[in-house]
């Protein structure tokens, strides 16, 4: 019992209950509202409010001084003075955006730099204050152990109506961010959503100030859906996925610094949804880079083997010095030098060899007694296969250049997936003409 | 053009849109024949999109009334479709392409609903019509490029609008939603329908459509495309600058 990591993942400790609580509300919070920020290019948004909130803060701290010394550390008009700094850095950043020339961009980096440098001066201002600056640090940082249950109530109510507001206005929210002009065509008041929206990101940043600090809260609006977009192509597998990694990470996150002292919880939530983020970029079944890369490489290899067996169909083409496309020829029986593989394809000879052994592995190839490669029966038929198709691409490019280049797919299996069976005869046509002049002897000559 | 006691789908009068002080469209007046298919031609920069935008609200107007029969856009929102360009939105968007059709119902299905049952089907109905039934659970990144153009139309269809507002519907597709687009829009007609195109096949206007509206900053020449779509008229609208016009002409003075 006086383990104190059994205490801590048993959650015997009410304060580490409260604490993981508070903070799992907050990375359920930022994922969610994160999710549409993202898919509407504005993850920046989140950065600004955070920053533009530090001097509002700072300013709440002051003005509660001079009014009645010895109030300042009072956590509501902190939050009051943080989501007001949000507030108008962000109108700020869109009152910028006016002037031509102030690209969306420049305007959200001006405010965030404009609004956090006057912050750091507020900031020293307080410092030197005889009462000194014990309780602010605690906003920028986050001090995600000192969350009381008072705190963690009113995390629980603004979690609360952020989610609903979500939940409720979520087919709005995904029309806005896919796409705003048809949206406003339609007669939505994309305005007054996109100001909701960006009223929920200032709560957000609200939200999380007290348990990771103004400056980590970003990263809970951006991290969990960027990590989520790898698992789903749906918006509401997404969202739902999001809030759950940014659930999570802020879990992992708390009971690690409830574990360590003196870690800061926020920033071991941050690393603990960085974790999440790289391992759904690697393994995330929908667009993660592992399956994408696993998919390239047998799509290479696919397309290798259809070269090769392309190559060896034209080499006894060119030793039989007739087409061998239709008539009959033993294909199988015919030795298949490595030089003209090499001179066909332009391999270098390791490729070459590479593509040889795999082939061979997947029993196209054969290497007989004689040293010499044959294609195997199934080889022959693949490699017969092969070779029409390529023809009649090449063919259906020459002849239909107007509506080929959507749709030429040159590693279907059959040309018979990709174009319809009129257009295909048409090319077989083209392809029995060709063949015909090619069963003529081309040249008398060697 | 427009039977009297039926306002005109469309009618423009004296509009004028200008980006900072570089007017875009200067005073077009243009009134809409109704159950007609009208392309809306001209040079790059000739305002065609902004002629479409602004008359939907989307482009603040720097003079001129705009009534859709006869009455002012948000009274009428339901029975105009818009199909914006294909370039205008993140086809990365994590949705299918039945999610994208059903956003024509939003309006319909209301605040707060989520999409039914009920709409998923008319949205199922609206992507057969344009043959990509079997593509409706599909991310609509792994479709091509024409099939992302049917999906839009698709949209537009299932509002069942009367009057459409078509931006480049043909610009970039494969020649099979080509065929399948101007089927879709021959369909419209004879459902008595409206469609407003901006189009940029010179070699097509005939073959496709009823009527043109010859548009560059201001309104060159609107009517049917027999007495309108002229080599003069054209050679007044790009400028003689293509030499595509004289074949144009040719084969329109040959009719």
């Amino acid at each position: 019992m006086t383990d104190p990591l059994l205490r801590v993942l048993l959650l015997q400790d009410y304060n580490t209950r409260i604490v993981l609580l508070g903070t799992m509300l907050f990375g359920a919070c930022g994922g969610v509202v994160g999710t549409f920020m993202l898919l509407r290019k504005k993850a920046l948004v989140g950065d600004v409010a955070s920053h533009a909130a530090l001097p509002g803060v700072a300013l709440a701290y002051l003005v509660l001084e001079v009014l009645a010394p010895g109030t300042g550390k009072s956590p509501p008009w902190l939050l009051a003075g943080a989501g007001l700094g949000a507030a108008s850095g962000l109108l700020c950043a869109k009152l910028i955006q006016r002037v031509r020339l102030i690209k969306e961009d420049a305007a959200l980096g001006i405010v965030l730099s404009i609004f956090f440098g006057f912050g750091v001066v507020l900031l020293t201002i307080v410092q030197r204050l005889p009462t000194g600056s014990a309780g602010l640090n605690e906003f920028v940082f986050g001090k995600a152990a000192a969350l009381t249950v008072g705190d963690v109530v009113s995390i629980a109510i603004a979690s609360g109506l952020v989610l609903a507001v979500c939940f409720a206005l979520f087919k709005e929210f995904s029309l806005l961010c896919f796409d705003e002009a048809y949206a406003a065509a339609l007669g939505w008041p994309v305005g007054r959503l996109d100001l909701l929206l960006t009223a929920l990101v200032v709560a957000v940043t609200v939200i999380g100030m007290p348990s990771v600090g103004l400056l980590l809260v970003v990263a809970q609006l951006v991290i969990p859906p960027t990590a989520a977009r790898f698992w789903t192509d749906r918006l509401g597998t997404m969202t739902l996925v999001s809030g759950l990694i940014g659930a999570s990470s802020a879990a992992a996150g708390s009971l690690v610094s409830a574990l360590v002292p003196r870690l800061a919880a926020g920033a071991v939530i941050v690393l603990a949804g960085t974790c999440a983020f790289a391992v759904s970029m690697v393994f995330g079944r929908q667009r993660g880079v592992l399956w994408h890369w696993l998919e390239q490489r047998d799509s290479e290899r696919h397309i290798g083997q259809l070269d090769l067996l392309r190559a060896c169909f034209e080499s006894v083409e060119e030793t039989q010095r007739r087409a061998v496309l239709t008539g009959e020829s033993d294909l199988t029986a015919t030795p298949i030098p490595r030089e003209s593989l090499l001179t066909t394809r332009a391999w270098s000879s390791a490729r070459l060899s590479r593509v040889l052994v795999a082939a061979m592995r997947d029993g196209v190839v054969r290497l007989d007694a004689d040293n010499h490669y044959r294609l195997t029966h199934e080889g022959a038929r693949r490699a017969r296969l092969a070779a029409r198709n390529h023809r009649l691409w090449e063919l259906y490019l020459i002849h239909f250049a107007d509506l080929a280049p959507s749709r030429v797919d040159r590693a279907a299996d059959q040309i018979e997936h990709v174009l319809e069976p009129e257009l295909i005869e048409q090319l077989e046509n083209l392809l029995e003409q060709d063949t015909l002049r090619m069963t003529v002897p081309v040249s008398p000559h060697p | 053009m427009t039977d009297d006691n039926q306002p005109s789908p469309l009618s423009i009068h004296d509009m004028t849109v200008a980006y900072q002080r570089r007017p875009v469209l200067w005073d077009v007046d243009y009134e809409a024949p109704s159950g007609k298919l009208v392309a809306i031609i001209g040079p790059n920069g000739a305002g065609k999109s902004t002629l479409i935008k602004a008359a939907l609200g989307l482009v603040p107007r720097a003079s001129g009334e705009i009534a859709f029969f006869g009455k002012p856009y948000h009274e009428m929102r339901s029975r105009i479709g818009y199909v914006p360009q294909r370039t205008s939105v993140d086809w990365d968007f994590p949705i299918d392409a039945l999610g994208v059709v059903a956003m024509g119902l939003y309006r319909k299905i209301g605040w707060f609903q989520p999409v039914s049952r009920k709409y998923r089907q008319q949205a199922l109905a609206a992507l057969e019509r344009v043959g990509l039934a079997e593509f409706a659970s599909r991310q609509i990144s792994q479709l091509s490029g024409g099939q992302q153009q049917r999906v839009f139309l698709a949209r537009a269809l299932v509002q069942n609008a009367d009057l459409y507002l078509m931006d480049e519907p043909f610009a970039g597709v494969d020649a099979a939603t080509e065929r399948a687009i101007v089927e879709l829009l021959r369909e419209l007609r004879s459902a008595g329908k409206t469609a407003l195109v901006v189009h940029h096949d010179l070699q097509t206007v005939a073959e496709y459509f009823d009527e043109v509206l010859l548009l560059n900053m201001r309104r060159i020449a609107s009517g049917p495309v027999e007495q309108v779509f002229t080599a003069e008229n054209l050679r007044r609208t790009y400028g003689g600058k293509l030499a595509l016009l004289d074949q144009v002409g040719h084969r329109m003075s040959g009719k």
